[in-house]
């Protein structure tokens, strides 16, 4: 059985890739991502952002008040060095190559050019075997066009890209008028490979105290239908790898995730609940299901349920929607499951 | 040897010496030496060793008398040990200090010189402290500059190895300790050269072995006592040499020479005078100036004052002395002079007597007192003293740079007499704390001094506030070492960085013909000369002043450095004042900034370059009009309404104009009135809290937190609203019973620091738009009229409600109706300690007398001009005294032995006095119950009662019943202070009080730090925590002071966070005063030592209980022997990972940025005690169940 698959021009001995999460924020816990079976991982991300807003912060506190009296000239000790710029990641990242052999993928959000440049090179200085832009942003600007946020991320490709050699795959939203369009256009000006789709954190209310809160919720399999849709459709029609993440829980998801055309499929939400243990069992049913079904190779199967090779093309856009819609009905029992309805087969194992 | 050039202050220069020259440094905080500690600490913390290539080892002591104790120690196994101190820090080290020299140890401790205090405290410099230790047999060796201090440190370490005599090596606190100066550095080979190895290792054969044991420390008997008293003479006798051979090595090795008594001046001078410190550079400069014109005056420095070599200083006279002036920068009260001028007058007698003076005639001695508390010393004073000299009958125990109208002791002088050299740049820049100006300004010095030839010297000037704080920084540049002790007189370049400074101060007073004036203004070149002051124009016309403007905050926010102005300005400094090419200035600011904020990270370097670059396009001339047009005139210091004294005396001082209040002008024995920050409205707040009426619940939450008691609220008649002013707020009272009632929630915006704890407290949201709360942030200016108005009118209100039924204040909402006696204090925004003396004050502030610790709470409690302990409309209030650091439990334990007396003598007379008191009132007052407010006030009126009957009283005892009847009204002592004070060094002290059973009310403002000193760790520090002394993280956990005092079983303690639980910390407060024993409570306060968001103060309090950092927990022994139990827990089990409580605060935060591992492990630590402890608590609340 060939569980094989390639990745950003990367042989990977299995489809199933830890993504971006605290699963990677130690050498300890990547060797043990790689030890439970992953084929590569993606760093949680350096965010740009949190380092400038570290440097002000340190700053601030560093200054407030110093000089202000003649009993204390300032409230805290003079350190030598302060690690709040990207070298605890880099070094981590570098830490990481030595300890394990599977691919380490970098993952950067930067917020100014200078930014998505400086430590872009500076992750694969340190060793990434591939980069992936985690380009999360949110564009709340009225006066921001959807051509303006386009180019804006064709701008970050096309920059990072020309300052390094190593892969570069782009994570986007989903929340593109022409997600198609976008995709095409990122592969066009280089990425190497697609992550759909990035999942934002959802503020929620707070009742009690009139409060808005931001809201950590893991993913469901129902989240992967997203993915699958547009992998199913972008499949053999744009030049870079597609990877699905979110919403991957079970040996299902990987499974449909290849036919759909991903290389690969990633996971974090269920490691998180779960445990890394769930990696071996997911590909151990996915191995299971292949040989029930005798399929010899991973590769074998990749896009094989895309858009262009199904019988029934249209089941990916509108028309399947309305049939959708219109199959609902609310469950007595409280529970909107639409999956229960259609009777699709539960995410089971 | 070539040296190298640093620009440092005199502090680094004694810390660097004594850290490359010993094996262990035993240190504590005590302002102005503190930073020397802090250097060592922070060297041996990045592992910089000593000249022997060893790491020194650094222990902070609980006090300096521990300190001492851990020096003594130390030596007397062997090592190479020096610690640091000044004032009261000092005193405490004189027992060790006399047993170090009896067993003639090698040692020498460094001194940044400091008052004493006598009628108040001080923590300016002068030689009171040293002077102190004459007696203890110490080496006594001054440096008058920060180079010399770098030398003398050397050369007192090199002498006491030789001597065996131990030296104090002594600086002046602040003009020395603190000036920043350019000098050269002497390097290791020097060091290394002038220290014997030999001689170390004799010191350190002389150190206790069990393997060639001997003993010290013995008690001896009238037979031997004495002459082994006498055996050290020898070695007092050699030791001038020992240090003048030092000397002279040293010069051998920098080229510096220095005798132990340096002549400067006339070689055939008449008149002469003797000192010693800081003051020798003013007089020689003086002196420079004055043989130029041809006077014949001279100066002899001292350097070695102990053991004083009587040959070598009268070596040093010139024959031809006829008069000489002996200047001690201390007092000795009921003396017949001060030290020096014994000295001398003794030297010269005796070898007058011996036929041994050298010149024909016993020259005329007087003695005089100058600088005390680091008053200047100016050229003037030096020439007025000389005058002096040349007098017929010149006048002795004078004193200089004061006018004293009470015995008339002062000498006058000519304040215009200026005799700096026109090529010394001299830049005076007027600043706020927050704005960054002094740090700025330290740059530049930096830069001139390290990038050019130039001599540079810094000194800056601080209020003592800690909200707002002013400063001041005195800057010179010149060709020649500059010798200038003293503040500037006539400068050259003006800086103003906050536009309101030109009401308030005579900015302009100091500036010279043609200097050049910078201003920070939000007005441009066109209009800003229409709103400057009357004064400010006639000035700048008169002296012919180069006015230029900058809108630094505009440039700053441009570049979001928020107020940091620091940068803009030097940029503009460097840009108009010529001391440097401008690009050459640029590249100098751009390198000292990439020096100062590489640290912390790219985007920081690149705002301040940014800052740079923008300043110079924001940088304009302006066109000044030969007439003056302005009506603005400065502001009044005080209001009109103000008491006589602070007029006349307080109001002065807040212009800045204390030092020319007259001898007379003061309280003779330290007493002032209390109440007086009500007159200095200080207008901090950019932004104040506005109420909104419609939806304010009335809880009095925000009453409760505000740190400088600024929000107040009262319930009224409605009829009282008919002279209200226009725009003045109400609304309908929410308390049961008085629904008929008015309700008004005002704010002090004259008095408010913006800090913004009232509004995060605020539990109402507007439903229309949650970001509003029934009270919000509003800009000031454009409400300060009207809030003025209404705060007056406010006032009028009566403080209390009438009620049918008396209100009992016992929950936050009736306690907001309290008149706090404790109000608008110099504390910084936001402070954490405040809100509970000020709770303190409203619930017992009528009966009160406090003992404070000294700390931040005596700083902004008892710091002038003005003091916030307030009184009530009866005149009763607070009756506050600092006596100590580390003496506080005791004082305050004194306190109560009076009370307790003077009410027991009290009840005595009332119970002897038959015929003159009226028996029902007798009995009444010896029989009431005294648990309640309403049970003391009717207390209050019997014992008025009593007053009248015996007030034309002939009888002794009656006059004395009468002199103390007070004392028959319930008095409650409240001992207050910091953690420094509780944990470390006055624990032994409160240990004994608690332990007492004295009915003393202890409350501990728990910052978990040295607050006042600048963040240095205490025993409260928690496990973990960044702060000065624990640089890589506190690796103790916190002292659980609370559960000690809680092992006597007859304590009441309680452990209070007023963010996280208010009703309870008033339940505490009630209790404690209640319980007729020893109380305790241990306040958590957050600090601007945390690193926090000090608006956040009170949800960060939440966390720290809901992690379990802090459980809050009361246990009072009047209940053990009742069902409940003694022991209450008022939180419940942490339910937020410690974690998010160590995230929000710097302190924690920053062991996470340099040693991750470490601050990982700590975290792990820290969670797992705070559980324990939560846990205990647990198990005894549930004791009782």
């Amino acid at each position: 059985m060939d569980l094989t698959t390639t990745y950003l021009g990367m042989p990977l001995k299995n489809p199933l890739v830890p993504s971006a999460s605290p699963l990677s924020e130690s050498v300890e816990s990547i060797k043990m991502l790689e030890d439970a079976g992953a084929s590569a991982v993606v760093m949680y991300s350096l965010f740009e952002e949190q380092i400038t807003l570290q440097n002000q912060q340190l700053d601030h506190y560093l200054s407030y008040k110093t000089d202000s009296s003649a009993e204390a000239l300032g409230y805290f000790p003079d350190m030598d060095l302060y690690k709040i710029g990207p070298e605890a990641y880099l070094d981590l990242i570098s830490k990481a190559k030595s300890a394990v052999d599977i691919p380490i993928i970098g993952s950067l959000n930067g917020v100014s050019t200078g930014g998505w440049i400086q430590y872009a090179k500076g992750i694969e200085q340190a060793g990434a075997s591939a980069l992936e832009l985690n380009i999360y942003y949110i564009p709340t600007d009225i006066g921001m066009t959807s051509a303006d946020v386009e180019q804006m991320y064709l701008n970050i490709v096309k920059d990072v890209k020309s300052n390094v050699s190593i892969p570069v795959a782009v994570k986007i939203s989903p929340y593109f008028s022409s997600t198609a369009n976008m995709v095409a256009q990122l592969a066009e000006v280089g990425a190497d490979g697609l992550v759909l789709f990035n999942r934002f954190y959802q503020p929620d209310f707070d009742l009690d105290n009139l409060d808005v809160f931001p809201h950590l919720v893991l993913s469901t399999p129902y989240t992967f239908r997203l993915p699958l849709r547009w992998t199913a459709i972008l499949n053999g029609r744009v030049d870079a790898d597609l990877a699905i993440t979110s919403g991957v829980h079970t040996y299902q998801e990987v499974l449909k995730g290849m036919m759909a055309g991903a290389k690969i499929t990633m996971v974090a939400s269920e490691l998180l609940r779960n445990g890394l243990g769930r990696i071996n069992e997911i590909m151990g049913n996915v191995r299971r299901w292949m040989e029930e079904n005798e399929y010899e190779s991973i590769t074998q199967m990749q896009g094989s349920m895309s858009q262009q090779n199904v019988s029934e093309p249209a089941a990916f856009e509108r028309a399947n929607y309305m049939k959708v819609l219109n199959a609902w009905r609310p469950d007595p029992t409280g529970h909107f499951s639409i999956s229960q309805r259609l009777g699709v087969p539960s995410s089971k194992n | 040897m070539t040296q190298q050039q640093v620009t440092i202050d005199g502090n680094e220069a004694a810390a660097y010496v004594a850290h490359k020259t010993n094996e262990v440094i035993a240190i504590y905080p005590i302002t102005p030496s503190s930073p020397m500690g802090e250097w060592a600490d922070q060297w041996s913390t990045r592992k910089q060793s000593n000249i022997w290539g060893t790491v020194p080892l650094i222990a902070e002591m609980q006090a300096e008398g521990g300190a001492a104790g851990a020096v003594h120690g130390a030596l007397q196994t062997g090592a190479l040990t020096t610690t640091f101190t000044a004032s009261q820090g000092l005193l405490l080290m004189i027992p060790n200090m006399y047993k170090i020299a009896g067993e003639l140890t090698s040692t020498v401790f460094h001194i940044a010189a400091r008052s004493i205090a006598a009628q108040a405290l001080s923590i300016f410099g002068d030689h009171s402290d040293v002077m102190a230790a004459r007696s203890t047999g110490w080496g006594m060796l001054f440096a008058n500059s920060v180079q010399e201090v770098m030398d003398m440190a050397l050369i007192s370490q090199a002498s006491t190895l030789k001597a065996r005599v131990p030296f104090l090596h002594i600086f002046d606190g602040f003009r020395t300790s603190h000036e920043i100066m350019k000098v050269e550095k002497l390097s290791i080979d020097t060091i290394r050269a002038l220290i014997d190895d030999d001689a170390v290792r004799a010191h350190r054969a002389r150190g206790l072995s069990p393997d060639r044991p001997v003993m010290r420390g013995t008690a001896q008997n009238p037979d031997v006592f004495f002459q082994a008293r006498e055996t050290v003479n020898p070695y007092y006798l050699a030791t001038p040499e020992i240090v003048q051979t030092a000397m002279d090595q040293f010069a051998e090795l920098t080229g510096r020479q220095y005798k132990l008594f340096d002549y400067v001046g006339a070689e055939d001078a008449e008149r002469v005078v003797v000192l010693m410190g800081s003051g020798c550079e003013t007089v020689e400069e003086t002196i420079n100036y004055m043989v130029a014109q041809g006077e014949k005056v001279g100066m002899v420095k001292i350097r070695l004052y102990r053991p004083f070599s009587a040959k070598d200083f009268v070596g040093a006279l010139p024959t031809t002395v006829k008069s000489i002036a002996a200047l001690d920068r201390t007092k000795e009260p009921g003396s017949s002079g001060e030290p020096l001028y014994l000295d001398i007058m003794s030297t010269l007698t005796e070898l007058f007597m011996d036929g041994k003076l050298p010149m024909p005639n016993l020259p005329k001695v007087v003695g005089g007192r100058y600088g005390l508390s680091s008053k200047e010393f100016t050229p003037a004073m030096v020439k007025s003293i000389f005058d002096n000299l040349s007098q017929d009958s010149p006048k002795n125990h004078f004193t200089v740079g004061i006018i004293d109208d009470v015995t008339n002791t002062h000498l006058e002088y000519d304040s215009g007499f200026d005799i700096e050299a026109d090529d010394v740049v001299r830049a005076m820049f007027w600043g706020l704390g927050a704005d960054g100006t002094v740090g700025a300004n330290k740059n530049s010095i930096k830069i001139i001094g390290e990038e050019t030839s130039n001599y540079a010297q810094g000194y800056f000037v601080y209020d003592s506030k800690k909200s707002g704080a002013r400063t001041i920084s005195h800057l010179r540049f010149g060709p020649r070492p500059i010798r200038s002790t003293y503040l500037i007189n006539q400068a050259n370049f003006i800086a103003v960085h906050q536009f309101g400074f030109l009401t308030k101060y005579s900015v302009l007073a100091n500036a010279a013909q043609g200097a050049t004036f910078l201003l920070n203004s939000s007005y441009g070149p066109d209009e800003v000369w229409k709103y400057l002051p009357r004064s400010i124009q006639e000035t700048i016309i008169e002296k012919e002043l180069k006015l230029y403007v900058i809108d630094a905050y505009a440039v700053a926010k441009q570049i979001k450095l928020g107020v940091r102005i620091n940068t803009i300005m030097q940029t503009c400094f460097f840009a108009i004042s010529g001391v440097l090419p401008q690009d050459e200035a640029i590249a100098k600011i751009k390198e000292a900034i990439k020096k100062t904020y590489g640290k912390r990270g790219e985007i920081i370097v690149q705002q301040n370059y940014d800052a740079v670059d923008a300043s110079l396009a924001h940088l304009y001339q302006v066109e000044t009009p030969a007439q003056s047009s302005s009506t603005i005139e400065l502001s009044d210091p005080v209001s009109s309404a103000a008491p006589d004294f602070v007029k006349q005396v307080t109001a002065e001082m807040i212009a800045g104009r204390g030092d020319m209040l007259p001898v007379s002008a003061l309280p003779i024995d330290g007493s002032y009135p209390t109440g007086t920050t009500q007159w200095e409205k200080r207008n901090l707040a950019l932004e104040i809290p506005v109420w909104d009426e419609d939806i304010c619940i009335q809880c009095g939450k925000c009453v409760m937190v505000c740190p400088h008691s600024v929000i107040r609220s009262k319930i009224y008649d409605e009829i009282k609203l008919t002279d209200a002013p226009e725009g003045f707020k109400s609304t309908s009272a929410r308390w049961k019973g008085l629904k008929d009632q008015k309700y008004t929630l005002q704010v002090a915006a004259e008095d408010c620091t913006g800090c913004q704890l009232c509004v995060e407290v605020c539990p109402v949201k507007n439903k229309k738009n949650v970001s509003r709360r029934a009270i919000n942030m509003e800009s000031q200016a454009p409400l300060l009229e009207q809030e003025r108005a209404n705060w007056d009118y406010f006032l009028t209100l009566p403080d209390m409600p009438t009620t049918p039924d008396p209100l009992s204040f016992t929950n936050v909402k009736n306690v907001q109706l309290l008149q706090p006696l404790f109000e608008f204090s110099g504390a910084c925004a936001g402070c954490g300690e405040t809100p509970y003396l000020k709770l303190m004050s409203q619930l017992f502030g009528d009966r009160t007398i406090i003992a404070n610790a000294t700390g931040c709470s005596s700083i902004y409690g008892g710091n002038l001009p003005t003091t916030p302990w307030a009184k009530n409309s009866d005149g009763r209030g607070p009756a506050w005294s600092n006596s100590l650091f580390e003496d506080n439990a005791e004082f305050g334990m004194g306190m109560r032995l009076t009370v307790d007396k003077q009410t027991e003598y009290a009840r005595e007379l009332l119970s002897r006095a038959n015929s003159s008191v009226n028996s029902d009132l007798r009995d009444a007052i010896l029989q009431a119950d005294l648990s309640t407010q309403e049970a003391i006030d009717a207390q209050r009126e019997r014992v008025e009662q009593l007053k009248a009957q015996i007030a034309d009283s002939d009888d002794p005892m009656m006059k004395d019943l009468y002199s103390l009847a007070d004392m028959l009204v319930k008095k409650t002592v409240w001992i207050v202070g910091g953690d420094g004070w509780a944990y470390d060094i006055g624990y032994g002290g409160l240990d004994h009080v608690l332990a007492s059973g004295r009915n003393v009310n202890v409350l501990v403002l728990d910052t978990e730090v040295y607050s006042n000193t600048g963040g240095q760790a205490s025993k409260a520090t928690p496990l973990g925590a960044v702060a000065k002394f624990a640089m890589g993280g506190k690796a103790m956990p916190k002292k659980d002071l609370g559960m000690i005092a809680m092992s006597y079983g007859n304590i009441y303690v309680a452990q209070i966070a007023m963010g996280a639980n208010d009703a309870q910390t008033i339940k505490a407060f009630l209790e404690a005063e209640a319980y007729d024993g020893p109380s305790l409570i241990i306040a958590y306060s957050q600090c601007i030592a945390h690193g926090i968001d000090m608006a956040k103060g009170m949800n960060q309090q939440k966390l720290a209980v809901q992690s379990g950092h802090w459980p809050l927990y009361r246990f009072n022994p009047s209940l053990l022997d009742t069902e409940k139990g003694p022991f209450n827990l008022d939180c419940r089990k942490p339910s937020v990972p410690l974690a998010k409580y160590h995230n929000n605060e710097n302190r924690f935060r920053m062991l996470t940025q340099t040693d991750p591992l470490a601050a990982k492990t700590y975290l792990k630590q820290a969670q797992k005690i705070a559980l324990a402890r939560w846990e205990k608590y647990e198990r005894l609340s549930k004791q009782w169940e």
